[in-house]
């Protein structure tokens, strides 16, 4: 209990900050909203009064009381270009790059988590070498490229899934999972290389404890060693690794979703870039960022379920 | 001081991109706690390990080989017999790798010469990638020195900053300051510098916090050593050497985190080739001539993987538990 209270509190101190960091982004970068709201055609007092109208000359805390204040009441302002409420324009968008991490999420786990068992299974073998080797590359192939490549051989040669395009989970599940895949399995990539080396150093340290020999002494199969026993232990790293992948996670769809061309937040956050849409750049940053934070602070909330001993504020994990 | 609650403490990958998201100083992060100790030696211990080493492998070599060939083909790029990067020739364009003695590796769809375009590219990312480690190890690594062997409320104060800091994914943070501060070789650099000193100082405070409280540094203050000299001589360069392998690792991390952005059209302008570039570039072609962006691709593959091959090799060495294993 003391555990949680002291984390929610740091969780909101991090919160704050992260807005006041977003906010003071967006203020001191180069660029006047009001000229952005005019467009060409405009007199000196139509700019004064849309400078006024945004608040633009207020001192700095006033605007980013004002703007703190919009947020609570999610309002994140609107869209300097077209009018479009910006968390409407993010809410329309997030379930899409939600669809894609999640999917992209399961494959990397599926895929690294019996790999990392079988390495460190048979640690210091020539399998556990070529796995080792393996999850190097993949981690050292940038998404874009994995995303090249996958388009190029089962989209270009094969043609099994579209190059580009989104199709609604809502309309047609079918089709929209099979537009999620390729861009999943671009973001999953570097997670498989990242989560395999890590569960597999993490594994190996695992097996050498008492518990595992008095596991296998009782009889139990290997598999049941390696998933009812040694999983659990060994997964605290790789819980941390998940939170901060939700960021790198999130830093991927920009660019899986402007290689696949999907209406994600990611694109969103690019293509505002490129129109200069500040207040859309603001309101995505906070979302990103607030995300990112509390799925760590989720992840802190886990290791007290992986691992009772932090939930008693003991000093010493795992040995 | 194990900090079981703080997952910060393993957190370690630089801001942005991560695919490389390893421990620094450790390939094996037994415990999110990472205790600190397990990455710092006194010099004598590692001067004696040196002895019995393990040679570097087949791999570590070709890496090695491969960087070296990397860097000079950067340096050396005006001498070399080269064409011109931005020459066109458009009646030879999207020429095949291997094709004619004249474009070895083939050309993109203006008739540049890809081995020319990719020599140069290499450039960018090159200076990219070590100004922003030199800015990003010298500030946080002195930062988390200071406050990893002071602590009190400035280390508090630093420490809650970063945290901050890291709150933000790199890449989203990269992209929204650079689209606004402007895309030359100078402010991509120093943006990346800036942004990745949060993370040197975490990794910088952690190995001075488990070098201060070694019998070497607690001897020297005995014997009544300047706070300057405990510093700069005995601890300092226990630091270094961790860091300075977490920095190698670092270098391919920007050197991808500078190839997405050149990627999203984001990096330096054109005609500046760029590797990121040429592979957006080769993508109208991917149907027809795949090698337009398989080639910058590949050689980009083989210097980030390098580094990571030799960043391991590094991180081993100096780390006393990896050895042990």
């Amino acid at each position: 209990m003391r555990y949680l209270m002291e984390r929610s509190a740091r969780l909101v101190v991090t919160l704050f900050l992260v807005s006041v960091i977003t906010f003071m982004l967006v203020v001191l970068l180069p660029g006047d909203p009001a000229l952005q709201v005019l467009g060409t055609d405009f007199t000196e007092a139509d700019y004064l009064a849309v400078r006024d109208e945004l608040g633009l000359d207020d001192p700095l805390p006033i605007r980013y009381v004002d703007w703190l204040g919009g947020v609570f009441q999610g309002d994140l302002g609107t869209s300097y270009r077209t009018n479009q409420p910006v968390l409407e324009a993010i809410v329309d968008r997030v379930p899409v790059t939600f669809q894609v991490m999640v999917v992209g999420l399961a494959i990397a786990l599926l895929v690294s988590i019996p790999l990392a068992m079988i390495a460190a299974y048979r640690a210091n073998t020539k399998t556990d070498t070529t796995v080792s080797t393996a999850s190097l590359a993949m981690l050292s192939i940038p998404n874009f490229m994995l995303a090249l490549i996958l388009i190029f051989y089962l989209s270009v040669h094969l043609g099994w899934f579209p190059a580009t395009g989104w199709v609604s989970f809502a309309s047609d599940p079918v089709a929209s999972l099979r537009a999620t895949l390729l861009p999943a399995l671009a973001l999953a990539g570097a997670e498989i290389g990242v989560y395999t080396r890590l569960l597999r150093n993490d594994m190996i340290a695992t097996l050498q404890e008492d518990f595992i020999t008095l596991a296998r002494a009782k009889g139990a199969s290997t598999p049941r060693v390696l998933f009812r026993h040694a999983l659990r232990p060994s997964s605290l790293s790789l819980a941390t690794v998940l939170g901060v992948q939700v960021g790198v996670a999130l830093g991927g769809s920009v660019i899986v979703e402007t290689i696949f061309a999907l209406p994600g937040i990611g694109r969103l956050l690019v293509d505002s870039i490129f129109q200069r849409d500040l207040m859309i750049v603001q309101g995505v940053v906070l979302f990103i960022a607030v995300v990112y934070v509390v799925a760590n602070f989720a992840v802190d909330l886990l290791y007290g379920v992986l691992d009772p001993r932090i939930r008693k504020g003991s000093a010493s994990a795992t040995a | 001081m194990p900090r079981p609650e703080d997952p910060q403490q393993g957190r370690a990958d630089v801001p942005g991109d991560g695919t490389t998201t390893v421990e620094p100083g450790t390939g094996v992060p037994a415990t999110p706690p990472q205790t600190p100790g397990e990455e710092a030696e006194p010099a004598a211990t590692r001067k004696r390990r040196r002895r019995k080493r393990r040679p570097l492998g087949v791999m570590t070599w070709l890496a090695l080989v491969w960087l070296v060939l990397v860097v000079a083909g950067a340096v050396l790029a005006g001498i070399l017999p080269l064409h011109p990067p931005a020459g066109t020739d458009v009646l030879n364009n999207l020429r095949p790798p291997l094709e004619s003695m004249s474009n070895p590796l083939g050309t993109d769809g203006l008739g540049r010469d890809l081995l020319s375009r990719v020599v140069y590219g290499s450039r960018v990312s090159l200076i990219v990638a070590f100004v922003a480690v030199a800015i990003g190890s010298t500030i946080g690594g002195t930062i988390g020195l200071l406050v990893g062997y002071f602590r009190g409320k400035a280390d508090t104060l630093v420490m809650g900053f970063v945290d901050v800091m890291l709150a933000f994914p790199g890449l989203v943070l990269l992209l929204t300051v650079i689209a606004f501060v402007g895309r030359s070789l100078t402010t991509i650099s120093l943006t990346i510098g800036l942004l990745s000193i949060p993370i040197y100082t975490r990794v910088s405070r952690a190995n001075t916090m488990a070098v201060a409280s070694r019998e070497f540094v607690t001897a020297s203050k005995a014997m009544g050593a300047r706070t300057s000299r405990v510093l700069f001589r005995e601890i300092a360069p226990n630091v270094i050497l961790p860091l300075s392998a977490y920095a190698l690792v670092t270098v391919g991390v920007i050197i991808v985190l500078e190839g997405a952005l050149s990627f999203l059209g984001l990096s330096i302008d054109q005609p500046t080739p760029t590797w990121g570039g040429i592979i957006n570039e080769g993508r109208r072609h991917l149907a027809a001539a795949p090698h337009v962006s398989a080639v910058p691709s590949m050689v980009m593959f083989l210097t980030v993987i390098s580094l990571n091959l030799v960043g391991d090799k590094l991180r081993q060495r100096f780390d006393v538990k990896g050895t042990n294993l």
